[in-house]
């Protein structure tokens, strides 16, 4: 776990100075044909003296933005998966011990897929808070699980209308519904037949008239997930 | 299979199939003269093969037509689970977890049908009622109302089909408050096949056929993971690991291509799915 924080933390710190370069690329390309001597003397410039700010920021001006909350999203999830699936609780059943493997190593190619299709764009790793959760309860970890996957279902439901590129709204699409599929496991874990309880979910979007799954805009989204993230988000252009 | 029944059914969701067709008439005899030789079990894919002709290169559905598609589909679930609760007694288990189960979606399925019907007002599609179907599928499926097994494969065909066909249209519905609306099914119709998936693998005792909640990859590698061969055209290309130019398989540690398989669910263009609700209609 230590270890998984160091790399965390480096690869943060990696990322900011990627997303400065990035921003001084910008300044100096602006200035023609300056070249890439330039840029580069303008990034160590940057890389010496970085400014210190609190947080990553969700800009969401443009799809980047949709992405990288998704990003951040996932990034919380993967990290919970992964501690469950290096020590679940004990009275998980080898079944569920095999699925939850499954979810983490679900969660990670989604977390993944965003950092690669975000490249210099994607925000850092975030640093996660789960001292709400005990890991060594079946009940805790369950109810973890399931609010995890209800909000992200409802998360990428309430962004999809955001997203302007084609590709990135059938990606958002391929994925959510990979997470309506966990959501309906743990919660059939919890309560069987609960898989698709709407009534439950109205505080998220639901509308079981309807017939209609959770859906929640961005700015919804945020405040409960932000219970479980350490690093402070700062949202713009929302 | 009727032809002519499939292509009246993509008529009223897609005005413009015989005109799709009509540039393409060499195809069109091609494949009338082909179906004569080949065994009705090979059909599907010829149809597809046609279809893929007549859409190949044209312009995707309007937002009309995709609510009509929908409609279309959400009545195909409706009956089949309606059917299977009022009419065809001891097929669900009577006193288990599952009348429960089936009648929850049978519910969500008519609630579908009319948010669509109430969304498409005086361009709603004529309604479909049961006796316009035959999910026997001609018989592929004899005993899918007296065999509770049978029943359960074709209802994760027909939700995993549900799925793929809604994602299929996202593109359609792009930046219009009505993608909400579509996602919010879609996500609905994940959660049905998650469990029915789980159902068939026998619920929290386990016990059941081996099939996960999640799509995986099929046997020796293929993209249909159900080990039922007559619904591959439902699998089709599920089989994909990599998205929007990125490799998923081998991403990170442990991403096998099953895993990088699992993550993604992939769609069906309307065509694939008409295809495949075809067999179902009389």
């Amino acid at each position: 776990m230590k270890n998984l924080q160091e790399q965390n933390t480096q690869e943060e710190q990696s990322v900011f100075t990627a997303q400065l370069q990035r921003r001084s690329f910008l300044q100096y390309a602006g200035a023609g044909a300056a070249g890439i001597a330039l840029m580069a003397a303008g990034c160590k410039k940057r890389d010496r003296g970085i400014p210190e700010y609190e947080g990553v920021t969700l800009d969401f001006k443009d799809d980047f933005g949709v992405l990288n909350y998704a990003y951040a999203l996932e990034q919380l999830e993967a990290a919970f998966y992964i501690q469950v699936a290096s020590a679940p609780p004990s009275d998980f059943t080898a079944a569920q011990k095999a699925y939850f493997q499954d979810i983490q190593f679900h969660e990670i190619a989604h977390r993944e897929y965003f950092k690669k299709a975000l490249s210099t764009a994607a925000i850092g790793s975030l640093e996660v808070d789960f001292s709400s959760i005990d890991f060594t309860s079946k009940t805790s970890v369950l109810g973890a699980a399931m609010a995890f996957e209800d909000l992200g279902v409802a998360a990428y439901n309430g962004a999809g209308v955001r997203l302007k590129d084609t590709n990135y709204l059938l990606a958002a699409g391929k994925i959510v519904s990979v997470e309506a599929r966990h959501a309906s496991y743990i919660r059939d874990l919890v309560s069987y037949g609960s898989f698709a309880d709407l009534t439950t979910l109205t505080a998220l979007g639901a509308n079981n008239a309807g017939g209609l799954d959770a859906a929640l805009t961005p700015d919804k989204v945020l405040p409960i997930a932000g219970k479980y993230v350490k690093t402070k988000i700062n949202v713009i252009n929302l | 299979m009727n032809i002519v029944n499939i292509l009246e059914e993509i008529e009223k969701v897609d005005g413009e199939i015989y005109e799709r067709l009509n540039p393409r008439r060499a195809a069109m005899k091609d494949f009338f003269n082909m179906s004569k030789k080949i065994t009705l079990a090979a059909m599907p894919l010829a149809m597809g093969s046609l279809f893929q002709k007549a859409y190949g290169q044209t312009a995707p559905l309007s937002v009309t037509e995709v609510l009509n598609f929908a409609l279309t589909l959400e009545y195909l679930e409706y009956h089949f689970y309606n059917h299977a609760v009022v009419a065809a007694p001891g097929l669900i288990p009577a006193g288990t977890p599952a009348v429960g189960a089936i009648t929850t979606i049978r519910d969500h399925e008519k609630a579908h049908v009319d948010l669509l019907k109430g969304a498409l007002g005086g361009a709603a599609r004529p309604a479909l009622a049961y006796t316009d179907f035959d999910f026997t599928a001609k018989g592929t499926f004899p005993d899918v109302y007296t065999n509770y097994q049978t029943f359960l494969a074709v209802a994760q065909a027909f939700e995993d089909t549900g799925v793929r066909a809604y994602k299929g249209q996202a593109g359609v519905l792009k930046g219009n408050a009505v993608l909400t609306t579509a996602l919010q099914i879609h996500s609905v119709e994940a959660r049905h096949a998650a469990h029915i998936r789980f159902m068939r693998s026998g619920g929290p005792n386990g016990g059941g056929a081996a099939i996960k909640p999640w799509i995986s990859l099929g046997a020796n590698g293929g993209a249909n993971d159900t080990g039922i061969p007559q619904v591959d055209p439902v699998y089709a290309g599920e089989d994909l690991d990599v998205q929007t130019g990125v490799t998923i398989t081998g991403i990170a540690n442990g991403v096998t291509k099953a895993k990088a398989v699992e993550s993604f669910d992939e769609p069906l263009s309307s065509a694939q799915v008409l295809t495949i609700a075809g067999l179902f209609l009389k």
